[in-house]
């Protein structure tokens, strides 16, 4: 790190300059027009905007899939993460590497691909849905397009914990006499807690402002298959900008209260580390 | 939370001790069969279908689809908006980089939080904040259709939403971290020792950049520029707020891919998996790069740990020229 004291490095004028220009131009300014379109409404034509029935509809699809889908991806993702750091099994390198794709396939691709793999004539659709699992079209279609794009966020929090987990204490437990399932549930899970927690928390997020892929895969009807920014989408269409605008306002708040927690999240996490 | 263990000490402890800490073969393989299974469910099935769709009416559809001169129009944006938005978030990003690892000053982690923040914004919000600010309807809107460039002796009207500024101004906010984030840890985890020394030698601040800095952050750089790119041409959300899709003009892969699906023919949804099979093709050359680079500097890592252990102490991404 660098100290002040000493520091004789040249420059900082000229990239502070740079970096507050870009922030400027780019994040403040666009986030300050939004703010204050936002601060024009009166409360309570904003509060009739954000809340009207549609709108209330959206919001309970976009937290209602997305807690599923996080729901879904600690279970798969820890899972994932534990037989990836401790076991070697051919084609783990691989998968370790896939584990990103859903960060690196851009959204559009992958609601494409999952709505036709889910459609009635997909290669998975061909035998869901004659057992009544219908996948494209339908709320459970967003969770499953949600737990894709989220699916990373777990196993990469709960992977360098997994890995920097002492063995002894494990071994203690066996030695006094604990079952493998007793060592789990009593001293693995609890350091596991927090890590798993944030990621959550990261893949909540992560699923309440998606849209690309959830578009090709939701109905996108009005009460039950518009997600929150999908509705936004909607409304900017129509020219009701206002509209937009207080959906917006909505979503970002939710994002930062979000970021706070998850913030949060991450501190206990290193603490507990330490 | 180990203290529970003690309370029980559990009969048939002969079974455990033999196999530590080590779960039973058949627990190991049920488990593994599972997260096998949920990869292929949810990683390898999607990717391969992509391809497979592609190609599903033949190959000769397949380029007949791609050279679709609309497609064409697409691919060619997309690379224009990622020409323009990654450099300049690469300027912005080392510059950043610069600023915060190398120096000391007051409201930093606050700058740290300002940077990140494009990353917990919807981008369909994201989009909207460019159409509120340089929409008809929003606060710049008019006044650059009142004032046209003048540029020798034309007049030119400024259009950014649904245009490709929108476009490019959209894409740079969604990819606004990515370089930053990957440059910050590695201009830290170097230190300050090797710039001052080059310095105290009569180098330049230019040159002790060039030559001693640049080198030793190379790799996360590359590592920040792959991620950085990859997303800039798979957006979708804000570049479908500020795009208008017009076919042929605004419209980037990620969104024709959207309009040929729309489409409904069996001949458009497999040009919208054709023009799909190129993006997925980019997300595995970004993944399989990003691959390279993380087993290249954990391999440098240990060898660098090995080498210098004594001195060494905790250094997050070094390379190898940090040691010549």
């Amino acid at each position: 790190m660098a100290t002040r004291k000493f520091n004789a490095l040249p420059g900082f004028g000229l990239t502070m300059g740079v970096t507050a220009f870009f922030l400027t131009v780019m994040v403040l300014i666009p986030f300050a027009a939004l703010v204050i379109r936002a601060c024009g409404l009166s409360w309570h034509d904003f509060w009739k905007l954000a809340t009207n029935a549609r709108a209330m509809a959206a919001y309970k699809l976009t937290f209602g899939a997305s807690f599923f889908a996080a729901v879904g991806n600690v279970i798969f993702g820890t899972l994932l993460a534990w037989v990836l750091v401790r076991y070697e099994f051919p084609g783990r390198r691989i998968i370790d590497a896939m584990v990103d794709f859903p960060f690196a396939l851009p959204t559009a691709v992958a609601g494409l691909t999952l709505a036709n793999l889910f459609a009635e004539n997909g290669w998975l659709g061909k035998f869901l849905v004659p057992l009544g699992i219908k996948g494209a079209f339908t709320p459970l279609g967003v969770v499953i397009a949600l737990t894709f794009v989220g699916m990373p966020f777990v196993v990469r929090t709960l992977q360098p914990v997994l890995e920097h987990l002492e063995r002894e204490v494990e071994e203690a437990a066996a030695t006094l006499g604990a079952g493998r399932l007793r060592t789990f549930v009593s001293v693995i899970a609890p350091t596991l807690l927090p890590p798993v927690l944030t990621g959550f928390a990261l893949a909540f997020a992560r699923a309440v402002g998606e849209y690309g892929s959830v578009v090709f895969i939701s109905s996108n009807k009005p009460f039950g298959g518009e997600i929150a920014p999908f509705l936004i989408m909607m409304r900017l269409e129509q020219y009701d900008y206002t509209g937009a605008i207080a959906l917006a306002v909505v979503l970002l708040v939710i994002s930062f209260i979000l970021l706070a927690v998850i913030n949060v999240l991450e501190q206990w996490a290193s603490h507990f580390q330490s | 939370m180990a203290g529970n263990v003690k309370k029980k000490v559990n009969g048939d402890s002969h079974r455990q001790s033999r196999r530590g800490t080590e779960e039973s073969p058949i627990v190991k393989w049920v488990l593994i069969s599972i997260a096998l299974a949920f990869c292929m469910v949810f990683l390898l099935l999607p990717l391969v279908n992509v391809f497979a769709q592609a190609l599903g009416q033949g190959v000769k559809a397949y380029f007949i689809a791609l050279s679709d001169p609309d497609s064409w129009a697409a691919i060619r944006l997309t690379l224009i908006v990622a020409a323009i938005s990654v450099p300049l978030n690469v300027v912005f990003g080392v510059c950043a980089a610069w600023a915060i690892a190398k120096f000391n000053f007051r409201g930093k982690s606050m700058l740290i939080t300002l940077i990140d923040l494009p990353f917990s914004v919807s981008p369909v919000v994201a989009g909207l904040m460019f159409v509120v600010l340089f929409g008809m309807n929003g606060f710049l809107g008019h006044w650059l259709q009142d004032h046209p460039l003048h540029l020798f002796g034309k007049e030119y009207e400024i259009k950014i939403i649904f245009a490709i500024p929108g476009i490019v101004l959209a894409t740079m906010f969604v990819t606004f971290p990515f370089v930053a984030r990957e440059l910050i840890p590695v201009m830290q985890a170097t230190g300050t020792e090797q710039e001052q020394a080059a310095l105290t030698l009569g180098a330049s601040g230019w040159t002790t950049f060039w030559h001693v800095t640049l080198p030793s952050v190379k790799w996360g750089l590359i590592y920040g520029i792959i991620l950085c790119n990859a997303r800039a041409m798979g957006e979708f959300g804000a570049v479908s707020v500020v795009s208008g899709h017009i076919v042929g003009h605004t419209e980037t892969m990620p969104l024709r891919v959207q309009s040929l699906y729309e489409g409904g023919s069996a001949a458009s949804g497999a040009a919208a998996f054709a023009v799909a099979s190129l993006l997925a093709l980019l997300a595995l050359v970004t993944l399989g790069l990003k691959t390279l680079l993380e087993w290249k500097q954990a391999r440098e890592y240990e060898r660098a740990q090995h080498a210098l252990a004594p001195i060494q102490e905790e250094r997050k991404f070094p390379s190898p020229e940090d040691f010549r």
